[in-house]
């Protein structure tokens, strides 16, 4: 029988929550001997080759690129999982939500002290994925079968919640684990 | 003074006569979460978390009095549910950025969704645009998180009774202010005792960040409502 699949992805996060991964620390050795990892910035493989078991995925969505990852996450997992508190809620990013963006842009790349004045110019290539109005929590915009709060969250809640899906077993989430900081 | 008999979720107890539900079932030793109240207090039932299901109907066990031979539910499912909705909808309606937010570890909304488990809320964001304000040269108020307990407008009072924080503004625009004569010439400890009895971080001490390190703030250890059930 060949091993589960894992997939995972960093949309709008800071990769701190791919760092609390590797923080299972030596139970890495034993994961490596569960699983297989396709698509994920871990191993580089930038699109998805087989179906996968579960993906992981870190952070919001804010602009369309994280949109297209996401859905194609949905498409091809058969669990998905949020993984810290941008993802469950929008986090960080999202606290430009509320402010239009033209004010956002504006005062990013045309207001902002740190902008020489030459370079005040708000981008606009065709290349670049557009940002969406405001930053979305992954559930806004996809079904996800489980939430694993923290900013980010442990490496302890990250273990639970892997082995407990490899084993087909309910999340069993202590008090020490839960956490949204 | 005659003793009051009622039962909370089967379980037998008594009461002097005068306390509320919330009170009664404290000194038998049974959590009721509460956010908007505070012992000592006068109750206002703001918030609705205490809500129990009394001989079949729902009341706020913060203001209403115990009475004789109330068949009082506290834990049932769809109490718990209803509580966990709440929290839920407290969460979403403002702007709680746990990770941004100093109170983080010593706040009772957070506590309160860490005791139920709630790992994503099930209503939409609403993202509210709200300003944070400085508010004279001890306090910071945080509008994205006020939850509207009104503690502060009853906790913090000058000597001769007058109010310091007060409601402005209606509905979903509603947000708490600090007095403009009263609020700039607040003492440091005023201050701090403001901070204190904010369940949530939404008044926050200017100049002292931080303070406690993870793993010693308050609720850290243990799921709010635990002293509850270790007293009895």
């Amino acid at each position: 029988m060949s091993k589960p699949v894992i997939a995972t992805a960093s949309l709008a996060g800071c990769f701190g929550c791919h760092m609390s991964v590797l923080d299972i620390d030596e139970r890495i050795l034993k994961l490596i001997e569960l699983v297989d990892f396709n698509k994920s910035p871990i191993n580089d493989i930038k699109t998805f080759t087989r179906p996968c078991d579960v993906g992981l995925i870190e952070g919001g969505c804010c602009n369309t690129e994280n949109v297209e990852v996401l859905r194609s996450f949905r498409k091809n997992c058969k669990i998905l999982v949020a993984v810290g508190e941008c993802a469950v809620m929008g986090g960080l990013p999202a606290m430009r939500n509320g402010i239009p963006i033209k004010e956002c842009l504006e005062e990013a790349y045309l207001h902002s002290v740190t902008v020489a004045p030459e370079d005040r110019l708000i981008p606009n290539d065709e290349d670049l994925p557009v940002i969406l109005d405001r930053v979305y929590p992954l559930h806004e915009v996809v079904k996800i079968d489980h939430f694993l709060p923290g900013c980010p969250p442990s490496a302890d809640i990250i273990w639970e919640a892997l082995t407990a899906l490899l084993e087909g077993r309910p999340l069993n989430i202590s008090y020490d684990m839960l956490k949204y900081d | 003074m005659a003793e009051i008999r009622f039962t909370i979720d089967d379980k037998p107890c008594t009461a002097k006569a005068g306390q509320t539900i919330w009170e009664a079932a404290r000194d038998n030793g049974v959590y009721i979460p509460v956010l908007c109240h505070y012992d000592g207090l006068k109750p206002v039932g703001a918030c609705r978390i205490c809500t129990v299901r009394v001989n079949g109907r729902l009341m706020a066990a913060c203001t209403q009095p115990i009475g004789k031979d109330m068949i009082i539910e506290n834990t049932a499912p769809d109490l718990e549910d209803m509580r966990r909705a709440l929290i839920e909808m407290l969460f979403v309606e403002g702007n709680h950025m746990c990770p941004t937010c100093e109170k983080s570890g010593n706040c009772e909304l957070q506590a309160l969704a860490y005791r139920y488990g709630i790992l994503a809320p099930r209503f939409p964001y609403l993202w509210p645009r709200r300003e944070i304000e400085a508010a004279g040269p001890h306090l910071l108020l945080d509008h994205n998180r006020c939850i509207q307990c009104l503690r502060c407008v009853r906790a913090v009072k000058t000597k001769d009774d007058k109010l310091i924080f007060a409601l402005l503004h209606r509905s979903g625009k509603v947000r708490i202010g600090l007095d403009p004569e009263l609020g700039p010439r607040l003492t440091e400890e005023t201050a701090q005792k403001a901070m204190d009895i904010c369940p949530v971080g939404a008044i926050l001490k200017k100049e002292v960040g931080f303070a406690v390190p993870i793993g010693k703030r308050k609720f850290d250890a243990a799921p709010i409502g635990s002293e509850t059930a270790e007293k009895a």
